[in-house]
């Protein structure tokens, strides 16, 4: 089976925020060194999946399996220090903390030790944010915002990094680069990249695989090219949506 | 006057001096007559003219360096804000001036030179060494004291709601706590200060956690009328549970603290006859003023610390934003615990230092009002500024004790003036000024913990009002 060999793997979980259900029976697996995109409208569920992951709401029913380990029932931080980073929906820097520091809170489970090293690996994928290293996060641009929460995620030495929206409200420009160091550092590094996205056509060009969800119910998965290539996803989420 | 703001210091400082005399001379035309000479009656109903050099000096003295000052620092200051903010470029992470740089240490030494520098200005006043120790007393223990233990209040409060973000209106229960553990044990066991102190910490803190349990999941709003309660809680049962606390009686005669067994009793074995000084309470209070200063400094110097550790971050960063915190593998309820426990450690210790000085405590002393003020002196400070609660601290407290003092406004407002009656008056409306003119207290900016090559204050233009 391709669980054996999936890092993560989500298995028929069902999330609720009180009595409404919000993701029913949602199975989705990535494999170690792949990039995996979820794709959907808004309202879909998922960030919910994202945060489902982290147990902030916690799944009802279903397992989800980290490298072989149950992690459904683990609290947020115990998740984290699994080596699952993300970078939330609405970026979630800390604002009044400069970037260093923002950079600081993402190591936090390391005691600085590969502080330096790993900062001049975010500074090589970013450079922009070297620039502005004093800077305070909530006075970056909105891509800058976006680079520091993703080097803030990488910050914790992540094997499976969440991207929850990185493109959101970014100009066309910025998206494209940050997608492209997304691919560079999965093709470097082998990181393994679930990513959650509105923009279909950028995420099914730069994942693996994909999967399509609507109203909490994933309806389409398969090989990228296919989805791209598959007429009901293009009408729904590629035609006329198309950069 | 009219004249172009020149940029040169060395005129400036001239110009400055120049101006500051006149402004002198002027004083002294117009107030010799008015305040330098004064006719009273004498028994025999004759007019005597008194001559009041002193006060006229005074006068002079004000009005010649206030006109300096003002030409030399406010006006130039003034020019250059207004500069600066028309330029309204690099408004982030501006240099700080010498000034502020070297503020915290000047403060530092004369808050130790404080007392003796009191008593040798009264003493040269009154001409003698044991005037010059009795008319301390005021200063040192009204004054000195009274303030410091806002400001280590203030400053452990800061631990809550400046770091952690969280909104704590209870937070005069630790004070409380600390005060009666001291009272109470001190009292039944006959322990000693140096041994109480740490305990009465200890207790504050585990009733710290004991409030952080059930509000770990509350923030804001809610998270305030959780503390306000506990605040209450801690207090009626104070009141109530009399076979204890003995009610509203409070407890008297609680042992006073000692200088290492030395204690502060006039006769054979007291600290002035060890020493061979003069009987005075003096001794006492300025001992104790020492005592609150270090502790007050203890709370600075573990806050300052700890906000470079691991634990310090991560309560800013859950001031910041609690989901993001958790996805970085932050503890949160550990984190909230600490912020509680930590912040009520320092509660206790004022507390329990309270009771020493006082010999008495009731629970009038730790009503919501309290609490309310040491809440309001840390926001008018700047959440999470040392420095700027301090000041406030030394504003609000020093002011109240200040409106004690002022009998001139008898002679305006009439004899039926007690200006007691308007303090929390005052206090509200200086609050409200501020407020206006610095929405994010007197220090509104946050000082970078980690930093690349040089320290910069992050301007106040760009931080947020507290959201806890």
């Amino acid at each position: 089976m391709a669980q054996n060999k999936a890092l993560l793997s989500i298995e028929n979980v069902e999330t609720y925020y009180g009595n409404i259900r919000a993701l029913s029976g949602v199975t989705v697996h990535a494999d170690a060194g792949e990039i995996v995109t979820l794709i959907g409208a808004n309202g879909a569920g998922k960030s919910t999946l994202m945060m489902t992951i982290f147990g902030m709401p916690r799944a009802r029913t279903g397992r989800i399996i980290f490298d072989g380990k149950d992690i459904t029932q683990l609290p947020a931080h115990e998740i984290a220090r699994l080596r699952i980073a993300q970078s939330p929906e609405g970026r979630r820097i800390f604002p009044r903390m400069t970037v260093q520091e923002n950079l600081q809170m993402g190591a936090s489970l390391d005691k600085l030790e590969y502080f330096d090293e790993d900062v001049r690996k975010v500074f090589d994928l970013f450079p922009r944010l070297k620039e502005r290293i004093n800077q305070r996060g909530g006075t970056l641009s909105g891509g800058e915002q976006q680079m520091l929460a993703i080097g803030r995620a990488l910050m914790a030495r992540p094997r499976l990094l969440l991207l929850d929206e990185p493109s959101l409200g970014l100009a066309p420009l910025i998206i494209k680069h940050i997608f492209e160091a997304i691919k560079e550092l999965n093709k470097t590094t082998g990181l393994t990249v679930f990513l959650v996205e509105q923009n279909a056509f950028g995420a099914l060009k730069l994942a693996d695989r994909g999967y399509v969800m609507v109203n909490g119910i994933v309806t389409m998965s398969g090989a990228s090219k296919d989805l791209l290539a598959n007429p009901e996803v293009r009408a729904a989420y590629l035609e006329g949506g198309r950069h | 006057m009219a004249d172009v703001q020149t940029s040169n210091p060395e005129s400036n400082f001239a110009k400055a001096v120049k101006e500051g005399l006149v402004a002198a001379a002027l004083a002294l035309g117009l107030f010799l007559l008015i305040v330098g000479f004064r006719t009273d009656q004498n028994i025999r109903n004759e007019l005597v003219l008194n001559q009041r050099w002193g006060l006229l000096a005074i006068f002079v003295l004000v009005a010649g360096f206030g006109r300096f000052f003002l030409t030399a620092y406010v006006t130039p200051w003034n020019a250059a804000r207004a500069a600066s903010k028309r330029a309204a470029v690099a408004k982030e992470a501006k240099e700080q001036s010498a000034f502020r740089k070297s503020f915290p240490r000047i403060g530092l030494a004369l808050l130790f030179v404080y007392p003796f520098l009191v008593i040798a200005i009264l003493a040269a006043y009154n001409g003698s060494l044991m005037g010059g120790l009795q008319g301390s007393l005021k200063y040192v223990d009204n004054f000195g004291i009274q303030i410091l233990i806002y400001v280590m209040l203030a400053w452990g409060l800061n631990i809550v709601i400046g770091l952690a973000g969280l909104l704590d209106l209870g937070y005069v229960a630790f004070y409380a706590v600390g005060a009666y553990s001291y009272a109470l044990l001190s009292s039944h066991f006959g322990l000693s200060f140096w041994l109480l102190l740490p305990m009465a910490g200890i207790f504050a803190a585990l009733w710290g956690i004991v409030l952080g349990f059930p509000v770990l999941r509350l923030r804001g709003d809610y998270l305030a009328i959780v503390t306000l309660a506990f605040g209450e809680i801690i207090r009626l049962v104070l009141i109530n549970w009399t076979v204890v606390t003995k009610g509203t009686f409070g407890i008297s005669g609680i042992a006073k603290a000692t200088l290492f067994g030395i204690p502060f009793t006039p006769g054979p074995g007291g600290f002035a006859n060890l020493l061979g000084l003069p009987n005075s309470g003096v001794y006492y209070k300025v001992f104790l003023y020492y005592l609150i200063l270090l502790l007050a400094l203890l709370t600075a110097w573990v806050t300052i610390r700890l906000r470079r550790m691991p634990i310090g971050r991560a309560w800013e960063a859950l001031r910041e934003d609690e989901i993001a915190c958790r996805s970085l593998g932050i503890n949160t309820t550990t984190t909230k615990l600490t912020a509680f426990a930590t912040g009520a450690m320092f509660g206790g210790f004022a507390g329990s230092f309270f009771a020493a000085r006082q010999g008495f405590v009731s629970p009038e002393s730790f009503v919501f009002l309290e609490s309310a003020i040491i809440l309001a002196i840390v926001v008018l400070g700047g959440m999470g500024s040392l420095v700027g609660i301090a000041i406030a601290a030394a504003v609000m407290i020093g002011g109240t004790e200040l409106l004690r003092e002022l009998e001139f406004l008898k002679h305006i407002f009439g004899n039926d003036f007690t200006p007691e009656l308007y303090r929390m008056l005052l206090f509200g409306l200086a609050m409200i000024v501020v407020m206006v003119w610095k929405p994010r207290g007197f220090v509104g900016n946050r000082e970078p913990s980690a930093f690349l090559h040089k320290r910069k204050l992050i301007s106040s233009e760009f931080t947020k009002e507290g959201h806890g």
